[in-house]
């Protein structure tokens, strides 16, 4: 287990920089795990996070990425609902990074 | 992690130069005491680490004879040591899977041999410390038990069966792998690698059925937990989640639907990979096995069809019969394989692989395609290390690469082959296989995919690929991740399924 610092306080997180308690997130968390992530956070960045979020409330899980892709165009227009749009907020891949910044756990399996 | 860079592709594909130490390490992620104490091994490294390493050696000994021959019948002619991916990878003599495999030998001999017993130095026996525990742990965290040096072998000795004790010892003494063990854990709780909860799954189907309707104006349906349909689909959970993977479950779904196929899905058992094999524990095999078993029991259903899952094929393949009763040679006191093994219509094969049910169709003229849908694709087909070394499909030799190709070339115009020291049983594994697709492990994935990636570039330059078709969803999720370091776009690669989706005709015939 590791910790991360963030306004004077530190939360714990596992060995990859994910949160291990959910109910630790708060925005300035997300902000810090972005700037980790070479993330900078934008309007774009939050519907995302804030959509993660949601879903994982109501399913317990992340959703597919095209659960998200759909609803993101659902929300922004069609031409955001596509993995591509996803990848370019979040290169490292919309599933895990944009899960570790929303402070859900990391999809696991082949995946 | 953004630093990593693919290495150079060679001229010529020689042995490469040696760099000793090169993967060096501590290795992946240790999983916690949870994730270990869930699946019963200690939670971490016990006092009696040396003792109970050593026991366990000798437990897996006398249980598998198979192993005893393979720490005997080498003798080190060296024809394995350049083919393995990862070794040509990363340049790090112990990947050669004649050094990897010597690891574990080396002690073998020091406790279990007379003359290492007596003189081990003169025998290569070493002394079982805290260094060749740890070592054992990074270098058999560094092999994919995708047993491509085993075609090469004049022996025949299993590489991924000694990966796969070393992985055991390793895990009784409470140091195992974080990403294997994870994973184990959600299959027992939830039901799938991913942890997919029921109702998560359920509105994943009915968003899919939505957009197949969108797309096609067909209903095309995704059920789930349907008493009396006749196939159980049995398919990685990836495919769920994933892409480009559930453009395969797409296409699976279209042919039950073309065909008027009545098929389901279970909630409870939605998982078709098995990483009890990839940690080498019968006992986590079985137990993962048999939530298949009491769903087709429940569900009534008298077919089991497997998705596009390397491993899983494997294990369905080759132990789900006896694990389970899927198939003939359940033990006659295990009272529910005899009633599954009754249950099942054998004028099929239990189980069948989808690629099987599709080309089947296909033969029966149950299906039509629109191949020019695919013109868009030149198709070269990345063979998966399970299916083409540890299975097979159809009635003939072979048929675990013929079917596939069949149906590429049936839904689609254009088909290459790669080289074919690469391809069907020498094929190179995708680098991510055997409980390796994990990001701690990213670099050695990177470098391990190297081989494949210079077969590709070679058809792409002769060809014009430009989709690399496989039916493993470690193949997909991995070459996703890893072909854009090596300046592909990640959309190369997809599902056989995917180009049945394609192509198929959903109207009346």
């Amino acid at each position: 287990m590791s910790t991360i610092e963030v306004g004077g306080k530190s939360y714990e997180t596992d060995e990859e920089g994910y949160l291990t308690n959910l109910a630790d997130w708060n925005t300035e968390v997300a902000n810090y795990i972005a700037q980790t992530e070479n993330v900078t956070m934008t309007e774009q960045h939050w519907e995302v996070v804030n959509f993660l979020r949601e879903y994982f409330e109501e399913y317990q899980i992340a959703p597919a990425v095209r659960v998200l892709t759909k609803a993101i165009g659902k929300k922004l227009g069609a031409e955001k609902g596509n993995s591509e749009y996803l990848y370019g907020l979040f290169p490292y891949g919309p599933g895990k990074q944009a899960c570790k910044i929303a402070g859900l756990p990391k999809p696991t399996g082949c995946v | 992690m953004a630093d990593i860079t693919a290495p150079a592709y060679r001229v010529i594909p020689l042995i490469p130069a040696l760099k000793p130490g090169a993967m060096e390490g501590k290795g992946p992620f240790v999983a916690g005491e949870k994730l270990n104490e869930a699946l019963g091994f200690p939670g971490q490294l016990v006092e009696d680490w040396h003792d109970r390493a050593i026991g366990k050696m000798g437990d897996l000994l006398s249980r598998y004879r198979s192993l005893k021959v393979f720490m005997d019948a080498c003798m080190h002619c060296g024809a394995c040591s350049d083919k393995c991916h990862y070794f040509i990878g990363t340049q790090d003599p112990k990947n050669m899977p004649v050094a990897r495999q010597d690891l574990l030998r080396s002690v073998y001999r020091r406790y279990f041999t007379l003359p290492g017993k007596l003189f081990p130095k003169l025998v290569g026996a070493r002394d079982l410390t805290r260094e060749v525990l740890d070592e054992w742990y990074n270098y058999f965290n560094q092999c994919s038990e995708c047993r491509r040096c085993s075609v090469f072998c004049p022996y025949g000795i299993d590489t991924a069966e000694i990966t796969m004790a070393a992985r055991e010892i390793l895990d009784t003494v409470g140091y195992g792998q974080k990403y294997s063990n994870e994973i184990i854990g959600k299959v027992h709780k939830i039901g799938n690698n991913l942890g997919l909860p029921g109702p998560a799954l359920r509105d994943t189907l009915e968003g899919l059925e939505e957009d197949v309707k969108d797309a096609t104006g067909f209903d095309v349906r995704f059920p789930m937990d349907v008493k009396g349909a006749e196939v159980l689909l049995i398919t990685p959970s990836a495919d769920f989640f994933a892409e480009p993977h559930i453009d395969s479950l797409i296409g699976y779904a279209k042919v039950f639907h073309a065909t008027g196929t009545s098929w389901t899905l279970s909630s409870m058992s939605s998982e078709a990979g098995n990483f009890g094999m990839f940690i080498g524990n019968y006992d986590q095999l079985r137990t993962i096995a048999l939530r298949i078993r009491q769903a087709a029991l429940e569900l009534g259903v008298k077919r089991i069809v497997v998705g596009e899952c390397g491993h899983a094929w494997r294990v369905a393949y080759s132990f789900w019969n006896t694990l389970t009763g899927v198939g003939e040679g359940a033990d006659a006191n295990d009272h529910f394989a005899q009633m599954l093994q009754k249950q099942l219509d054998h004028r099929y094969k239990q189980p069948a692989h989808i690629c099987e049910f599709t080309w089947d169709m296909i033969q029966d003229n149950r299906l039509t395609f629109d191949k020019s849908a695919n013109d868009k694709h030149i198709i070269t087909f990345h063979d998966s290390c399970n299916v083409a070394r540890g299975s097979r499909m159809g009635d003939l030799p072979g048929g675990q690469f013929e079917i596939p190709r069949n149906i590429i070339r049936a839904v689609a115009n254009n088909f290459v082959e790669m080289a074919p020291s690469t391809t069907r049983e020498q094929t190179f594994c995708c680098g991510g296989g055997g409980g390796l697709l994990t990001d701690d492990l990213l670099e050695l994935r990177v470098k391990g995919a190297l081989p494949r990636m210079e077969v590709l570039q070679q058809a792409v330059d002769e060809h014009g690929v430009n989709f690399m078709a496989t039916i493993c969803a470690i193949c997909k999720a991995q070459f996703t991740k890893i072909m854009p370091i090596y300046g592909f776009d990640r959309k190369m690669v997809g599902g056989v399924h995917q180009l049945v989706s394609n192509a198929i005709q959903l109207g009346p015939k």
